[in-house]
């Protein structure tokens, strides 16, 4: 058996920390930080790649960082619904990793992590070499529990019924099935019971379905399943454009938890509810912290989320592992999205920074969400808000007072949607 | 034993004899930089908006004109479809600090 003594180290020196550098002329963070400091990045979503660009901005490029992604390029989920509906293609939703490395001296490695020693402080590769670190920061996004529902694993495998819940090849399959589906025909989005990533995203996704449905094939159908009692998010906007923009198009039924499907008829069966029948059915099974971050014993919410400090986004399970984003146990009012993956981010960053300097992390720290969803092509609605950390409760809690929802949808607010997606994926990419 | 207990507070102390003035004026610097990239979400990095933004860029913008501006949102005297719900959750010292920390920035 191979062990870890045995592996390649995969690169040089091994990120452990030297002597601390404590010139008392250093007047930067980063002239702070003891030399060879590593800081590994697993996972180059919202969170992961935010980071990884900002622990390298905040330490004035004196921290090494290296990114673990498996992926060619960043695909974003936020947007990708438009795919869906035909009004942007996958390319428009995908930015390479190469800004991160030209730009920021990211060292990015095209590889997933297969296991974590939390004692050595070193990641194993799944090709085999091991990356040992100082800081570990965690962002693995979400892990779909594909066997919540009986028989979605394979129904998923062989392709019949789809998630594209995880922007990419899905998305585009999505949007195949809806192309061939006949007019007439009735497209099924069955929901989780939240927690959840992206609380709009599956409404948005129904509006586009939809849109698309009112130009090519205004016979369909758009039932949307959800588990949950009531919509988790903008509820009386989202109520109003189906009864007023896709009235008779788009039915929306609560308490609907799907526990089984059969790939044969396409069809879907409730815990309570009768089985319901669709020409296109997509699935979101329930979720969970990313694999690696479960694997690696940090989901200590319910066994499926990570608690964290929410200070520094350390995991309250193992020491030098921050977890950013979706695979977070959620603070009061906090959404799983990539704006508060970003603003997550941001946080661990300074405070990683901070701590590797020797400095007090920040004790009142803020956090924003914007979140958008699209209606159609052109018109968007939004909930806003901010988050304050209360060292009294050691929680982040939205700021009295702040955030809230549109009045309606609005082609301004969509120009202003398009501009977040292209600045945050700048702000975390570029 | 008695030695080897005492030196983490020997340590310590030196540390905090030795930078304390210097930690406590960076460590602010970082927190403003972070404070100030709540807003790069929107208005980009550094407060420099990519090309063709439709919503403006902070960097270089006199930090009186921010002020008042954020302000005026959170007065609800200055109309918008998100920025008045954002900047009632932050404090007059946050926002002068954000404003202080983008009037610096190069365009």
């Amino acid at each position: 058996m191979k062990t870890t003594m045995q592996r390649r180290e995969w690169l040089l020196g091994t990120g452990a920390l030297g002597l601390w550098g404590l010139g008392g002329c250093a007047s930067t963070a980063g002239g702070m930080v003891p030399a060879r400091t590593r800081v590994l990045v697993v996972g180059g979503g919202y969170g992961g790649a935010t980071a990884a660009k900002y622990v390298r901005l905040f330490s004035d490029q004196k921290i090494e960082v290296v990114l673990v992604e498996p992926n060619e390029a960043f695909v974003s989920c936020p947007i990708s619904n438009l795919v869906i509906g035909g009004h942007k293609t996958i390319t428009d939703v995908t930015t390479r990793y190469d800004s991160l490395a030209n730009n920021h001296g990211v060292r990015i490695v095209k590889d997933m992590v297969a296991s974590i020693d939390v004692a050595k402080k070193v990641a194993v590769l799944a090709s085999g070499p091991t990356i040992a670190y100082d800081k570990l920061i965690l962002s693995p996004g979400i892990d779909l529990m594909f066997d919540g529902v009986q028989g979605l694993r394979a129904a998923q495998a062989e392709g019949r019924i789809l998630q594209a819940w995880k922007a990419g090849a899905e998305t585009v399959a999505l949007r195949r099935q809806l192309e061939a589906m006949p007019d007439g025909g009735t497209y099924a989005i069955t929901i989780p019971e939240a927690p959840y990533r992206c609380p709009p995203g599956p409404y948005e996704r129904a509006c586009q379905v939809a849109s698309y449905f009112k130009v090519a094939k205004p016979r369909g159908k758009v039932l949307i399943l959800d588990a949950n009692p009531d919509v988790t998010s903008k509820g009386p906007l989202f109520k109003k454009v189906w009864a007023e923009q896709y009235a008779g198009m788009v039915e929306y039924r609560g308490q609907h938890k799907a526990v089984a499907v059969d790939a044969r008829t396409n069809s879907v069966k409730f815990e309570v509810q009768d089985d319901v029948k669709a020409d296109v059915l997509n699935v979101l099974p329930p979720m969970r912290a990313g694999a690696i971050a479960v694997q690696t014993g940090l989901a200590n919410a319910n066994a499926r989320w990570c608690n964290v400090n929410y200070l520094n986004f350390e995991s309250t399970a193992a020491k030098d592992i921050h977890v950013l984003g979706d695979s977070i146990q959620i603070a009061p009012g906090m959404p799983k999205s990539g704006h508060m993956a970003n603003s997550h981010a941001k946080v661990a960053a300074a405070a990683i920074v901070a701590e590797l300097a020797g400095w007090e992390i920040n004790a009142a720290p803020m956090l924003t969400n914007t979140c958008y969803s699209f209606v159609d092509g052109k018109n968007v609605i939004h909930v806003a808000s901010v988050h304050e950390y209360v060292a009294a409760e050691k929680t982040f809690k939205t700021v009295a007072g702040s955030g809230g929802v549109s009045a309606a949808p609005t082609e301004l607010e969509g120009n202003y949607a398009w501009n977040w997606a292209r600045t945050i994926w700048a702000d975390a990419l570029a | 034993m008695r030695i080897r207990s005492l030196r983490p507070l020997a340590a310590a102390l030196w540390l905090a004899a030795a930078s304390a003035p210097v930690l406590a004026q960076d460590a602010r610097a970082l927190n403003q930089r972070a404070l100030a990239a709540t807003c790069a979400n929107c208005h980009g990095a550094g407060g420099r908006a990519v090309d063709g933004a439709t919503v403006p860029g902070l960097a270089g913008m006199p930090a009186g004109y921010i002020v008042e501006q954020m302000k005026a949102f959170k007065a609800g005297t200055r109309p918008a479809t998100v920025m008045h719900q954002l900047a009632k959750g932050f404090s007059d010292a946050q926002i002068e600090s954000v404003a202080a920390y983008f009037a610096a920035q190069r365009k």
